[in-house]
């Protein structure tokens, strides 16, 4: 092969394999990404069960019931409209009633109640997911004393 | 007082900075002695003033001077000493302090180590490396003031968050550090020789070690990093695609390609070009891993504070350099001259390899990364991209290379016989398999895919093996001149070897927890046992507890075998007085190279808790992994070849096989 020949052949093997990373990017973009939606959200947005979405909000208070031990059902709210959540598991150690957090999961056909598989409330007592204070903020929704965002 | 002496010597390392970075650069255009040497003097000068600057804060960390506003936002009077130490960087301008710091560190080694290096070029490089330090200084003292005080001085502090409060503050920032600030030397060679229009073998010769260390580093403090996530969090996972883990695991995935292609670069005197754009974007993926950390763009426990300013003041020094560097390359490209030719088929078609799959990666990751804060920019929309998204691209992208990896090594620069080079990794195919589908009956089944996982991970492995046994001609000649053959192999034989049976070892980790880990989440009463893994864990109770600045409850659960009692392990939550932040501290024990790991939950009714159990099967083989490549790293960098301005080695002994020799 000539050096011509030669460039071209590692140009073209580049070429291709950026088409195909490409490719495969636009496929995982459409099979692996969750939209973020606050509860008020919902009513608008028609979103089909077994679709992954993240779901945040503040938990309501006195809507935290354990059921047999692990199972644990709240409401989250954006105090227009509110979610019920079931998640199996451990919480984190900041999800408290009255606190911001984001869940994923999906809804079930034929059931409005959202079944997640994770629940994210971290890192810090005063802590407000920027994602659920700048929707309730877009909503509203005045935030208490405590909304810094860390 | 001594808070003042911290804050002006800041204020004279800029001008101190400002100098380095202009005078130097002047003496190369003119060719003038005096002010090229400037640069060394005022690089070490420069470093001796950032690391008074950062011996004060630290004093006042220690001291618990609460006057000054960082320490009292950060620290408390309570807090054990070590994390009154590491607590220093424990927060936005205290590690912008210790960026500074390894950054003169660095331009203050290459002034103190390059001796041999031609003057101009030693000039231009100290100038860049001052250029960033300007930036990053200023950003420092306009914006992120670590010595600001405080009237009147609070009596109490409030305290640093918990989650920080662990070894693991004062060993991963630092390391992490050392790594992607370490590309900045790199960056700074690519900068300097563009500057010239000159680069050649020499140049990837002299700018091999830094890369090679800060690579070492990066390593280290992303495993580091890694690890203690995956203890403190109590959330059992090691790596979770976090855009702050990204922002350090691109710089270190563009290292590994540029480590690969400065190879070719000193070897052939190809891929010259690609060499020194490599060089530039690593050190511009650490830049952006510093804005996405810093800005407080993402929302992160990495993310200390959101002060609008300090994002675009990031911003544009990113654009800065970033659009600086690429606008030089764009026009002093011309001047570079390609070098040697080489078969597709041959060590350096390997490496470009390498290179393409390595980028392409980067480039998924980089994707993964920005498109969510790019999307919300201009839609509104709110998304994440978690670990399917990235699996699903770097993941499979990354096979055909971890498939080629042994091939490397094995082909002959300019023209390689790849037919001959599958008929040596024959066996080490072989044995992969043997053991994939060994380890597949042993865990009694399970997915298919992870037989191949492991068996690619002990192909690694044997493979890397093979190049050594085949280069000492072991089986081919008698024993001992065999052993004196590998003994008399070049140290960086032996660093790639290491570097890629870490690699495998990280795989076979990697492929076992996510096939063969198990989950259970159960409520707990005392005298109640749980299986896991082959063992099985009774809870025996709670108790309550307390330390310095918190309080905790802990559960003490018996593990045992066969009914055989083997061990006990603790898990705790606790819970910080000053923030009252609550955090997990999880239980975890190791077997061989396993983890059970042990967190706690809620507690329900008189004495029952939710416990949450893990069993990692091979686990620490992820880290383990790494340590092997860390080894690989240290060895490689004490090759004699690599020693910065070490002159060209003598002849190798003639027992090495023609185009064995690397």
């Amino acid at each position: 092969m000539t050096r011509k020949q030669k460039r071209l052949a590692i140009i073209g093997g580049g070429v291709g394999f950026l088409v195909l990373a490409a490719f495969l990017v636009m496929f995982a973009f459409s099979q692996a990404i969750a939209y973020f939606y606050v509860p008020s959200d919902l009513e608008k947005a028609d979103v089909p069960p077994g679709t992954r979405i993240r779901l945040g909000g503040v938990v309501e208070a006195g809507s935290v019931k354990r059921g047999d031990g692990k199972t644990v059902t709240f409401t989250v709210t954006d105090t227009l409209s509110g979610v019920p959540v079931t998640y199996t598991g451990i919480l984190p150690d900041l999800f408290r009633e009255g606190q911001g957090v984001v869940t994923e999961g999906t809804f079930v056909a034929g059931s409005s109640v959202f079944v997640a598989d994770s629940v994210l409330a971290k890192h810090d007592e005063t802590y407000m997911p920027k994602d659920v204070a700048d929707r309730l903020k877009a909503q509203g929704v005045e935030l208490s004393g405590k909304e810094t965002i860390k | 007082m001594i808070i003042e002496l911290g804050h002006y010597a800041l204020v004279l390392a800029l001008a101190t900075a400002v100098i380095q970075a202009a005078l130097p650069i002047l003496g190369a255009r003119l060719n003038d002695r005096g002010l090229m040497e400037l640069a060394s003097s005022a690089a070490v000068a420069c470093f001796l003033l950032v690391a008074f600057a950062f011996a004060v804060l630290t004093f006042a960390y220690v001291t618990s001077d609460f006057s000054v506003r960082n320490v009292w936002e950060n620290s408390h009077s309570l807090k054990p000493m070590i994390y009154k130490i590491s607590g220093v960087w424990g927060n936005h301008e205290g590690s912008m302090l210790l960026w500074l710091l390894i950054l003169t560190f660095f331009s203050a080694l290459v002034a103190s180590f390059g001796r041999n290096l031609p003057e101009t070029l030693k000039a231009n490089v100290l100038a860049v490396q001052a250029w960033i330090a300007v930036a990053f200084a200023l950003f420092i003292l306009l914006t992120s003031n670590p010595f600001a005080r405080l009237v009147p001085a609070p009596g109490e502090g409030k305290d640093l968050n918990p989650i920080l409060q662990d070894v693991g503050l004062a060993i991963h920032p630092p390391l992490l550090y050392l790594g992607y600030v370490g590309f900045s030397v790199c960056f700074s060679f690519a900068i300097a020789s563009l500057i010239e229009g000159r680069i050649d073998a020499a140049w990837a010769r002299w700018v091999r070690p830094w890369t090679l260390a800060a690579w070492t580093f990066l390593t280290a403090g992303i495993s580091m990093g890694s690890y203690w996530a995956y203890y403190e969090l109590g959330w059992g996972g090691w790596w979770f695609w976090d855009p702050v883990e990204n922002a350090s695991f691109m710089p270190w995935l563009a290292g590994t390609a540029l480590l690969h292609s400065a190879l070719v670069m000193e070897k052939r005197e190809a891929l010259k070009i690609w060499t020194v754009l490599l060089a530039i974007m690593t050190f511009s993926l650490s830049l952006l891993g510093t804005f996405l950390v810093r800005s407080g763009v993402l929302t992160s426990v990495h993310a200390f504070a959101t002060d609008p300013t300090r994002g675009i003041f990031i911003l544009a020094i990113l654009v800065f350099f970033i659009g600086g560097a690429f606008t030089l390359f764009a026009l002093r490209v011309s001047y570079l001259k390609a070098g040697g030719i080489f078969a597709p088929i041959s060590r350096e078609g390997a490496l470009v390899f390498n290179n393409l799959i390595l980028t392409t990666a980067t480039a998924t990751v980089l994707t993964g990364t920005l498109y969510p804060l790019v999307l919300e920019a201009l839609t509104g929309d709110k998304i994440s991209v978690g670990p399917p998204f990235f699996n699903m691209t770097f993941g499979l992208l990354m096979l055909p290379l971890l498939f080629a990896v042994p091939f490397g090594p094995l082909l002959a620069w300019k023209r390689g016989d790849l037919a001959g080079v599958s008929q040596r990794l024959f066996a080490s195919v072989a044995i992969g398999l043997v053991f994939g589908v060994a380890y597949y009956y042993f865990m009694n089944g399970g997915p298919v895919l992870a037989l191949f996982g492991i068996a690619l991970g002990v192909y690694l492995i044997a493979g890397s093996l093979t190049d050594l046994a085949l280069r000492s001609g072991l089986g081919k000649v008698a024993g001992n001149v065999a052993w004196r053959r590998f003994s008399g192999l070049p140290r960086s034989a032996f660093g790639t070897a290491l570097a890629h049976i870490g690699l495998g070892i990280t795989l076979i980790g990697i492929v076992a927890v996510t096939a063969f880990e198990t989950e259970t989440v159960v409520e707990m009463k005392p005298g109640m046992t749980v299986e896991a893994g082959g063992y099985t864990l009774r809870f025996d109770g709670m108790r309550n507890g307390s330390g310095p600045n918190y309080s905790e409850e802990s559960g003490h659960f018996t593990i045992s075998r066969g009914g055989v009692a083997l061990t006990e392990v603790w898990s705790s939550k606790r819970l910080y007085q000053a923030r009252r932040m609550p955090t997990t501290e999880a239980g975890i024990r190791t077997f061989g190279l396993s983890q059970l790991y042990v967190s706690l939950g809620d507690q329900i009714s008189e004495g029952g808790i939710v416990v949450r159990i893990w069993w990692k099967p091979m686990i620490l083989c992820i880290w383990g992994g790494t340590l092997f490549m860390m080894a690989g790293g240290f060895v490689s960098l004490s090759d004699r070849r690599l020693r910065v301005g070490a002159p060209a080695k003598a002849k190798r002994p003639k027992t090495v096989p023609v185009g064995a020799a690397e």
